[in-house]
């Protein structure tokens, strides 16, 4: 297999029967590879007569050159959580914080989408406030929450500093953040820690998730702590005790661009579709 | 609404047992349907990289879960309380689709006990009743662990189990796990590797004496053949299993194991996006007719069968034979009726442990990777003086390291800005988890129900459930922080954390996903839904199997027993039902 062809990190398979015992997989660029090459064995393409129209899912061409555009958010609710998201994940020593890695308009997509209109909860009443070993029991959908949290918070850091929440110094953003994330401050719509609560869980999201969601900008959050990302074949490396595993981790997009790679000179998207050598279940019966 | 072709049997949910299911019946010459609510799917190509590691849509929004805006449950802790729906799933995650949880398990599969099946008369015979106290209902399941034995071994060769055996005819072995039920055959395929964070609880625990072994795995550990012919893939370590659905097709799964040959089966007839609304009884109430169930185009169903199987996820179970009016439901003020008694859970309780200095590359994993002591679960220690009874597998198992769930910090770390920042870099690496995954006992007041105010997106009543801990819950987390704490220390971790149980169960932390019960196994009709074949004492031609006929629940994951009795109940019904319809038991 060449050094120098940009293969898809894990596109392998596993075989059963044949000349070739066991599997595998697998190939990355080489400063990348989990495992060496030798372990790497990868069947030629089995005949796929049944199939012929299958296909990876089409690359796309230019990822991450998208424009951005704000969905939900209002511009002084982008300014709020811009400035909530770094006070949460600061830039600091380690690296960029929350805001230069995207997080604000990764909650904005989310808010924008299913999770943010609570597609995905029981939203039929009769509501009660319930206990709290009883969950989340509000009216109101995660986007709801955010408008109304948003400006609520901001009227607090008017009344206690005179300005939008986004205007004060860091200081005085932490500080009204622990009185969110306390319930010393309170609300009269939406409690200030189911907000609080929510803001953080979503911007430590942002900042971890894959980067096609908008956050994570330059995978800077998997920069930091050292997390590989989604391509993984670590067959030989797991019992490898205690060593560090120093690698450039790779994202979503970063593999569907691959996609179009060759493994031994094999289409990647027809390696796919040989999964096990088997035929494709949906096409039996 | 239509009334279609009567056939021999009907499955209700196509996952782990129903496949096993339809697969024994089909060979077996009988034409049969199955009804599953959720999408086809298959490894390829809904299962592929790159897009099923995707931690946000498949870890945190439940991508292959059930949709709690259509259907979900209500809970409340006790009966004084009203319950409310549990809007968004927390405590326990239900599966969807083709393949049931069987999709998105870790791949964790053990034998349970001799002890957890005869909980009720081993307990009193070495311990007395009163260790029990007035309101645990544990009971015997009607079936003891050398009856299932041989359709353990069947579950085990059917996924290419790797593990190693620690009682093997007779002997007991070091390696392996000396405590279980006595094997009559070898784990088909070896055990997993282990990790960095497994070599480190192996030698702790070797210092305490503790008899350590690689925990029984459904990542397959070399390509295995199954016995139904279907090879079935290695894992990789690639560290997303549970949540996600496997690319290599080397998680055991209905669609590595059993699919390719029933999917060719003409006596197979697959109805996906078939959501069951009931199953119908003829006039004496004593015989099932026919299941009524939506069908992709929302139209009404009726489908005539001679068998019924009701093999979906437990609580759902419950619900159906609630809703169906089969066995009578269960009243804990009364202490009548049989449906939705004896719900049981799972008490997990957990240490994570802090080093400096290290590189564990906990990422590096697969599901059901792990080392384990079972030194402290079911009744393998003494419980003379402790007032509770049962006990937890204790391992450790770093089955991820994706990043938005796992980022630990040591106690006292705030939860954000700058100190939360740098310990998430400092303990990213340098940590790791032990896991005492244990029993729990059943109670008269902890129960299921249909709920009398909130219903599903088809109108008909959610399941309530009346839930909360009770004596050996407690008293059992305050033992394993114990003993976590001292294996933690023996681990020589710089700090660990752990804690006990709350007060209350709480709907809103994840959990465990092993519920079980409502729909129990026994010998006395009065006290259980199902014989020991899974045949409801009420309409003998329909069988209930899953987790729901757990009549408490032991510390293990679930699936390997639910496969097991899926067997067992298969093996009876081929050989006797079918030739000579009636009580099996």
């Amino acid at each position: 297999m060449p050094d120098d062809k940009p293969l898809s990190r894990k596109l392998f398979v596993i075989l059963g029967s044949g000349a070739v015992a066991g599997v595998a997989a697998v190939a990355a660029p080489e400063a990348l590879r989990a495992e060496p090459l030798a372990e790497a064995v990868v069947k030629p393409a089995a005949p796929h007569s049944m199939h012929p129209q299958h296909h990876a899912p089409p690359a796309p061409k230019a990822l991450g050159s998208r424009p951005e555009a704000y969905a939900y958010l209002t511009g002084p609710e982008v300014a709020f959580v811009e400035a909530a998201v770094e006070r949460l994940i600061p830039t600091d020593a380690h690296g960029p914080g929350g805001k230069e890695a995207g997080v604000a308009y990764y909650i904005d997509q989310q808010l924008a989408g299913r999770y943010g209109r609570g597609d995905t909860m029981y939203t039929h009443g009769p509501w009660a406030p319930g206990l709290p070993t009883q969950g989340y029991q509000l009216r109101f959908t995660p986007a709801d929450v955010y408008r109304l949290g948003i400006a609520a918070t901001d009227a607090h850091a008017k009344s206690a500093y005179g300005k939008d929440f986004h205007l004060l110094d860091g200081a005085h953003q932490d500080a009204i953040l622990q009185g969110l994330e306390s319930a010393a401050i309170t609300f009269d719509d939406v409690p200030a820690k189911t907000f609080f609560g929510m803001l953080l869980g979503d911007t430590v999201q942002g900042f971890f998730a894959d980067p096609m969601y908008g956050g994570n900008r330059d995978k800077v959050g998997w920069k930091t702590i050292g997390f590989p990302g989604v391509g993984a074949v670590y067959l030989e490396s797991v019992d490898k005790f205690n060593v560090p595993y120093n690698v450039a981790p790779v994202g979503i997009a970063d593999e569907m661009q691959k996609s179009m790679a060759l493994i031994d000179g094999v289409p990647v998207e027809h390696v796919q579709s040989r999964l096990a050598g088997r035929t494709r279940l949906r096409d039996m019966s | 609404m239509a009334t279609l072709k009567p056939v021999d049997a009907v499955v209700i949910g196509v996952g782990w047992t129903g496949g096993i299911v339809a697969s024994e019946l089909t060979k077996a010459g009988l034409n049969v349907v199955g009804l599953e609510r959720g999408m086809f799917r298959d490894t390829d190509p809904d299962f592929q990289v790159p897009q099923v590691h995707d931690e946000l849509d498949y870890g945190i929004r439940y991508k292959l879960f059930q949709d709690a805006a259509k259907e979900t449950y209500t809970f409340r802790n006790d009966a004084s309380q009203g319950a409310l729906p549990i809007r968004q799933f927390g405590s326990f995650i239900p599966g969807n689709g083709l393949g049931g949880a069987g999709v998105h398990w870790n791949g964790v599969t053990w034998r349970f006990l001799p002890w957890d099946f005869e909980t009720r008369s081993q307990t009193i015979a070495r311990y007395g009743a009163g260790i029990l106290g007035d309101d645990c209902t544990s009971q015997d399941w009607g079936v003891t662990y050398d009856e299932i034995e041989p359709y353990y071994d069947r579950f085990e060769y059917l996924c290419g189990i790797g593990g190693k055996a620690g009682h093997l005819q007779g002997k007991k072995i070091a390696g392996g796990n000396i405590f279980e039920g006595n094997r009559s055959c070898e784990y088909p395929s070896p055990p997993m590797k282990q990790q960095y964070a497994g070599q480190l609880f192996s030698e702790g625990t070797g210092k305490l004496g503790y008899h350590r072994f690689p925990q029984p795995s459904a990542n397959s550990t070399r390509p295995h053949t199954n016995p139904e012919g279907v090879e079935i893939g290695l894992c990789v370590y690639c560290g997303y299993c549970e949540r996600y659905s496997c690319e290599m097709g080397a998680k055991a799964s209905l669609q590595t194991t059993l699919l390719p040959n029933l999917m060719k089966n003409p006596k197979f007839e697959l109805r996906p996006s078939s959501h069951v609304l009931r199953i119908n009884l003829d006039r004496s109430g004593k015989k099932a007719v026919s299941v009524t169930y939506l069908d992709g185009s929302g139209v009404e169903q009726t489908q005539p069968a001679e068998m019924i199987f009701v093999t979906a996820w437990a609580l759902n179970n419950v619900r159906l034979l609630l809703l169906s009016k089969i066995g009578q439901p269960y009243d804990p003020v009364k202490n009548t009726g049989v449906v939705g008694r004896n719900y049981a859970y799972q008490v997990n309780t957990a240490a994570t442990l802090f080093y400096e200095g290290r590189h564990f590359n906990n990422f590096m994993a697969s599901g059901a990777i792990g080392t384990i002591i079972d030194d402290f679960n079911g009744d393998n220690f003494d419980h003379a003086g402790l007032d509770f009874i049962g006990g937890a597998d204790i391992g450790q198992s770093n089955t991820n390291a994706r990043p938005i769930l796992y980022h630990p910090v040591p106690p006292g770390t705030p939860a954000w800005g700058s100190a939360w920042k740098s310990a998430v870099v400092k303990y990213y690496n340098n940590s790791a988890s032990l896991n005492a995954q244990g029993g729990c006992q059943s109670y008269r007041q902890n129960y299921l129900d249909l709920d009398p105010t909130y219903t599903d997106a088809y109108g008909q009543p959610l399941l309530r459930m009346t839930m909360d801990w009770y004596k050996h819950e407690h008293k059992q987390s305050a033992f394993m922080v114990e003993k976590l704490g001292q294996i933690a220390k023996a681990m020589d971790a710089k700090q660990f954390t752990t804690g006990l149980l709350p007060e209350h169960y709480d709907i809103v932390p994840y959990q465990s996903t092993h519920n079980v019960g409502g729909a129990v196994m026994g010998a006395d009709p009065r006290t259980s839904v199902v014989n020991k074949y899974g045949q409801s004492w009420d309409a003998s031609n329909v069988f209930v199997l899953g987790a729901s006929s757990f009549p408490q629940n032991a510390g293990y994951n679930p699936t390997g027993t639910l496969g097991a009795l899926a067997y067992h109940t298969m093996d009876a019904v081929v050989k006797r039902y079918i030739k000579s319809p009636g009580r099996l038991a």
